[in-house]
Parts: C-alpha cells; sequence; structure tokens
C-alpha cells in the first residue's frame, strides 16, 4: 500500500514539474518569437523588397530618405531642389507606366526588351524618378543611376508619425501614432474607470448590505464575463451616435467613444478586485479603528484603503493591462484612423486594433509582417512596464509598514 | 460608573445575554470569567456598541455609563467609543509606525496640534511601559515588534484619546507569560486613573488583577462578587465547580 502511494506522488511530482516547464517554455518561446519576428523589420529595406529606384545619372541626387521617397509620389515633392538638386520639376515614374507608353509588341515575346525600353525612359528623361523591378533593371548602362538602398530605421520606427505600410513605393512605418492612440483611449479610459470602480468597490465592501451585496457582486461578476464583440457592437450601436449626437461631432467614433467602452469593460475587473482586497482586511483592523472613535468613513480611507493598497494596485493594473490590450470592442468604435491625435474627440486607431486589423492582409515574412509583431513586442513592453512598476509601488508601501 | 440593567442580547435567535444587571465600580478592575462562549466577551463589547458591527443582532435593556444610556439616540457612536476604549484578544496594531498608531486615536479626533500630538503619545506609551523600549524607533512599523510589545502597543493606542473607561478582550491570551506579566503590572497602574473591565480564561489572572469579578455561564451572570470572596468561599455551586476546574 505504501509503496503504491509513494509511486504515485513521485509520478504526481513530475508530472507537476512536467506541465510547470511546458508552461514556462511555451510563453518563453512565445516572447522569443515575437521579438524575433518583430526586430527582423529592421533587415527590411525601406523601399519594398525587390524594387529598386532609378534616376536619370546627370541628375546630381545621390541619396533619398524614405520620407522623402514617399513624398515624391504623392506629389508633395514637386521639384529637385527639395531634396537638394537641380531646379527641375520631378517626373516620378511608376513601373506600370511603360505599357501605356509603348506598344505591347516592343517588348519582345518574353518581356526580354524591357529593360532597355525602361533605360530608354530613363536616358530620354533627366529629371526622372522610376521606380522598377529590380529584375528589368539594365546594369551595365551608364546614364541610369540607381538610388542607394537602407534599411528601415530603428527611429523612422519608433519616431515616425505616419503609418502607412501598403504605401508603394516606399512604406511609412511611423508607430508613434499608434503608441499614442493606445495611450490616449487607455488612459482616458482608466480615468473614468479608476474613481467609479474604486466607489463602487467601497460601497460594495464597507456600506452595502448583505442583500444587496448578494445581488450586485454576481451581477458585476457577470460584466465581466461578456466577450468583447459585444461590448463593441453595444458601443458601436448605442454609445458612438450617443457621444455624436451629445457632442455634436461629425463622427461619433472617436477616442472618447473608446475610452468609455474600455471603461465599462475594465469596470468588473477593477471592482472585483479591489473589493476582494478590501474585505480582505482583518476584522480586528476595523474593529480597532472603530473602537478608537474613528467613524466608518475615517475607517475607509486611514486604514481599508491603505491595507488593501496592494490589492487595490493590483485591480488598477489589471484594469490597465485590460484597456491597453483589448482588440475587438475598440476597434469597433474608435475609427481606426491612424493619425497623430490631438484631441479626445478624433478618430484614433489602437496598436491592438492595427494588428487585428491588418495581419489578415499583410504577406507573411513581409516588412508589413514584421512590423506588426513590431507592435506585438511593444505592447508587450507597455503591459511589462505597467506591471514592473506597479509591482515597485506596492513594495515600496510595503517596505514602508503602511 | 457603568451600570447595565436587564440585559438581554440575541444573535439572531439565539439568546446570548439573558437578563443581566451589574454594577461596576469606577478606577476598580472587573473580571469576567467564564467557559468559552458564555457571553462574557458579548457582555463587554456591550459598553462601546462593538456588538452593532454584526448583523442581525438585538438588544434590550439599559446600559449607563456615568448615568448617560449610551443606546440612547442622542449618543454619538464614536463619541462613545471615544469614551471607552478597547483592547482586543489578539494584537492589531495598523500597518502604519509605531508613532502613527498611537497618534491615530488623535488623528481620527481631528487634533492637529503636533506638539500635543508628540506628547501625547509619549505620555501614553510611558503609561503602556513600552517608552524605553520603542523610544528610538518610533518611526518604524509596528509589525516589526514583538506580540507582547504589540500588545502593549495596542493599550497605549487606546490611552492616547483619554478614555475613562478601558475595555479588555482577553488581552494576554496570544501572549508569553513574560508579556503576560508585563500587562498584569500595567493594569495595575492604569487602574488609578481608569475603569478597566477585563475578560480572561485564565483565573489565575482574574485572581490577580481584578478587584470583583463576574462568573458568566450559558448567558447568565451565575455570581458577581469580590474577587476574593468569588476565589475563596463563592456562593454558588456552579462558580465552585469551576473555578476548582471541575468543568470548562
Amino acid at each position: 500500500m505504501k509503496k503504491i502511494r509513494q509511486i504515485i506522488e513521485r509520478m504526481v511530482k513530475v508530472m507537476l514539474t512536467l506541465s510547470g516547464s511546458i508552461t514556462s517554455l511555451a510563453i518563453l518561446l512565445i516572447i522569443i518569437f515575437l521579438f524575433k519576428e518583430g526586430f527582423g523589420l529592421f533587415n527590411n529595406p525601406s523601399v519594398e523588397k525587390g524594387y529598386a529606384l532609378c534616376i536619370n545619372a546627370s541628375n546630381p541626387v545621390e541619396y533619398l530618405s524614405p520620407e522623402q521617397i514617399k513624398q515624391i509620389f504623392d506629389y508633395e515633392i514637386t521639384t529637385w531642389d527639395e531634396v537638394s538638386g537641380n531646379r527641375e520639376d520631378i517626373i516620378p515614374f511608376r513601373f506600370d507606366e511603360i505599357f501605356s507608353m509603348y506598344p505591347e509588341e516592343e517588348f519582345g515575346i518574353d518581356y526580354e526588351l524591357l529593360p532597355e525600353k525602361l533605360g530608354e525612359v530613363i536616358v530620354q528623361n533627366p529629371n526622372i524618378i522610376a521606380y522598377i523591378p529590380e529584375q528589368y533593371l539594365l546594369r551595365e548602362n551608364a546614364s541610369v543611376k540607381t538610388l542607394p538602398q537602407e534599411n528601415i530605421r530603428v527611429d523612422n520606427f519608433f519616431g515616425g508619425k505616419e503609418w502607412l505600410p501598403t504605401a508603394t513605393p516606399s512604406p511609412q512605418f511611423g508607430v508613434l501614432p499608434l503608441i499614442m492612440g493606445t495611450l490616449w483611449v487607455s488612459f482616458f479610459a482608466i480615468l473614468i474607470a479608476l474613481p467609479l470602480g474604486m466607489g463602487v468597490a467601497i460601497y460594495m465592501s464597507e456600506l452595502a448590505g448583505t442583500r444587496i451585496h448578494k445581488l450586485l457582486k454576481p451581477a458585476i461578476e457577470l460584466l465581466a464575463g461578456i466577450p468583447s464583440v459585444v461590448y463593441g457592437f453595444f458601443g458601436l450601436v448605442v454609445l458612438v451616435p450617443l457621444v455624436q449626437k451629445a457632442l455634436s461631432l461629425p463622427v461619433g467614433e472617436t477616442a472618447f467613444a473608446g475610452s468609455l467602452i474600455l471603461a465599462i469593460m475594465a469596470l468588473p475587473t477593477i471592482i472585483t478586485i479591489a473589493e476582494d482586497a478590501m474585505r480582505g482586511t482583518p476584522r480586528a483592523m476595523r474593529e480597532a479603528s472603530l473602537a478608537l472613535g474613528a467613524t466608518r468613513w475615517q475607517t475607509i480611507y486611514k486604514v481599508i484603503v491603505p491595507y488593501a493598497s496592494s490589492g487595490i494596485t493590483a485591480a488598477v493594473v489589471l484594469g490597465i493591462g485590460r484597456a491597453i490590450g483589448e482588440t475587438m470592442a475598440v476597434l469597433m468604435v474608435t475609427g481606426n484612423a491612424a493619425v497623430m491625435p490631438n484631441s479626445l474627440f478624433q478618430s484614433v486607431r489602437t496598436i491592438p486594433a492595427t494588428i487585428a486589423a491588418e495581419l489578415g492582409e499583410a504577406p507573411a515574412g513581409g516588412a508589413h509582417y514584421q512590423s506588426l509583431f513590431l507592435l506585438g513586442c511593444i505592447l508587450f513592453a507597455i503591459t511589462m512596464l505597467i506591471s514592473v512598476s506597479a509591482e515597485f509601488i506596492s513594495k515600496r508601501q510595503h517596505n514602508k509598514g503602511i | 460608573m457603568i451600570q447595565a440593567k436587564d440585559i438581554n442580547f440575541y444573535y439572531g435567535d439565539f439568546h446570548a445575554l439573558k437578563s443581566i444587571d451589574m454594577e461596576i465600580e469606577t478606577n476598580t478592575v472587573t473580571a469576567f470569567i467564564g467557559p468559552s462562549g458564555c457571553g462574557k466577551s458579548t457582555f463587554l463589547r456591550l459598553f462601546n456598541r462593538m456588538n452593532e458591527l454584526i448583523d442581525n443582532t438585538r438588544l434590550t435593556g439599559e446600559c449607563l455609563i456615568d448615568g448617560q444610556n449610551i443606546y440612547h439616540k442622542s449618543v454619538q457612536v464614536d463619541e462613545l467609543r471615544k469614551k471607552v476604549g478597547m483592547v482586543f484578544q489578539k494584537p492589531n496594531p495598523f500597518p502604519k509606525s509605531i508613532f502613527e498608531n498611537v497618534a491615530y486615536g488623535l488623528r481620527v479626533n481631528d487634533i492637529r496640534d503636533k506638539s500635543y500630538i508628540t506628547q501625547r503619545v509619549e505620555e501614553s506609551l510611558k503609561a503602556a511601559a513600552l517608552w524605553d523600549e520603542v523610544k528610538d524607533k518610533l518611526k518604524k512599523s509596528a509589525f516589526e515588534l514583538s506580540g507582547g510589545q504589540q500588545q502593549r502597543l495596542c493599550i497605549a493606542r487606546a490611552l492616547a484619546i483619554s478614555p475613562s473607561v478601558l475595555l479588555m478582550d482577553e488581552p494576554a491570551s496570544a501572549l508569553d507569560p513574560i508579556s503576560t506579566s508585563k500587562i498584569e503590572e500595567l493594569i495595575h497602574s492604569l487602574k488609578k486613573d481608569y475603569t478597566i473591565v477585563i475578560v480572561t480564561h485564565n483565573m489565575q489572572q482574574a485572581a490577580r488583577v481584578s478587584d470583583k469579578t463576574g462568573f458568566f455561564m450559558l448567558g447568565e451572570l451565575i455570581e458577581y462578587d469580590d474577587t476574593k470572596k468569588i476565589f475563596l468561599k463563592p456562593e454558588k455551586e456552579q462558580t465552585q465547580n469551576y473555578i476548582t476546574g471541575r468543568f470548562g
């Protein structure tokens, strides 16, 4: 009997160790995968892979930044002297334009004459900038100059203010508007949810009678279980028109609507955890305070809230975590314009919403795809930062004995 | 003087105290003894209305302190508790510094005068015979003290707001013998300034510290008399049986 029990115990021990290590390993691998994919972005050229930018050899311009390239092809930069060249108009040329310039027969059966024709166009137009596939590039043509290619730069990614991942020839991966959008929406969501949630938590743990508590608690826990699509749907149908009408905005899909829906979604988490923390304050603490003539309210804010502070911090962190990481509901109500937000009543796009909306159409392994992984890394870093700092705060409070 | 007149107390349907009458003189030590669940703690907690924190309880009868019915509508419970301090079974300091623990009662009383608070903290810690041990570490967390020191800190905390009555609910039951004897000495020295009511399981303790003793059983006050008489020549057989250790 004893032997069998020993064997079973050993087996259980092995199984527990195994499941623990497998889980940790899986998490570690996910993180490694995320970062490996994400940082692969910086090995990509800033112009789409397999394409080159060519100019006439007589053009003195030696270098164009990705930003400048994009502006040239958007007709925002129209003369060469804006990019330290001659005082001439720029003629942007996209590869497919060649087919409207020459009849099809002239390219040969297998398009073997295509490179020659492209070279011809570049030679004939000294102010041209041509965006063409590398395979059709005529290498030995001395009057054609290929602009040097550089990789996507880290500072362009983190400091860029434009998110245009599908722009040709030069996609823009400026992540700043997305980070700002995420922070704005989350910050205001927490600003709304925190005082409200704390209020409800204090009411439920200290003031509400047993009957009300028994009614409220499951209701709030039920709220936490509603799928976020449903929240998003509710937001889209009810909240967005309401916001639009109440504030007489041109569109209701704004950061504000996102904050509201996130606040509603974060509330159950904040309430439940904060309330549990406050209920966990030992009865002896409460009685000691009351026995010293403190009123119920003094007891709440001088003893119970400080005692529950680490639990309350956890509630806040999880609330923020929910707000920052939430995808679906935000995707549905914020309008998803990837521009730098400068007011709360503007359409914004958050990082999770970007990943969800774009991953499906980004070719696997491409720069766009990898940039989405890097967005995931940023999200990971933000949440990590928040939870570490929360840990730090609650530990410091603990060490002070408060 | 504390007077209890025909007190009945119920937890839901449970009749916890059965028509109890008692008078407690000012500046005396009164001990309540009796087996577990006899109602002695419940009775003690009537004097600062601590039982009100428990849902679904009911009280009949009158409880007067210095002639004032403490359950009268006009009495504010937090004002009452400033006059009637309490020390609990387990040391329950707040998660604050030693200084802030003692100052707590003053601060919730809206006393802002710093020098007065400092002075009161020192006086209270001296009265609780803790000053010499903690005077150099007032800023340290109260949790760094030993159990006995924590309990004396709780006594100092109760003394800081100058109550006239001090209720002690088994104040030494969680402490070692040395700490216990310190608490008992303390009770002796506090007697001249405070009316002390103490609940204890330890009969030697009751005999050592109290002037009068009440013996409770099953919600009834069986016998209440001078401590000497209770322990040497009790009138009731139940009391005799309990103090000689035949049951309970």
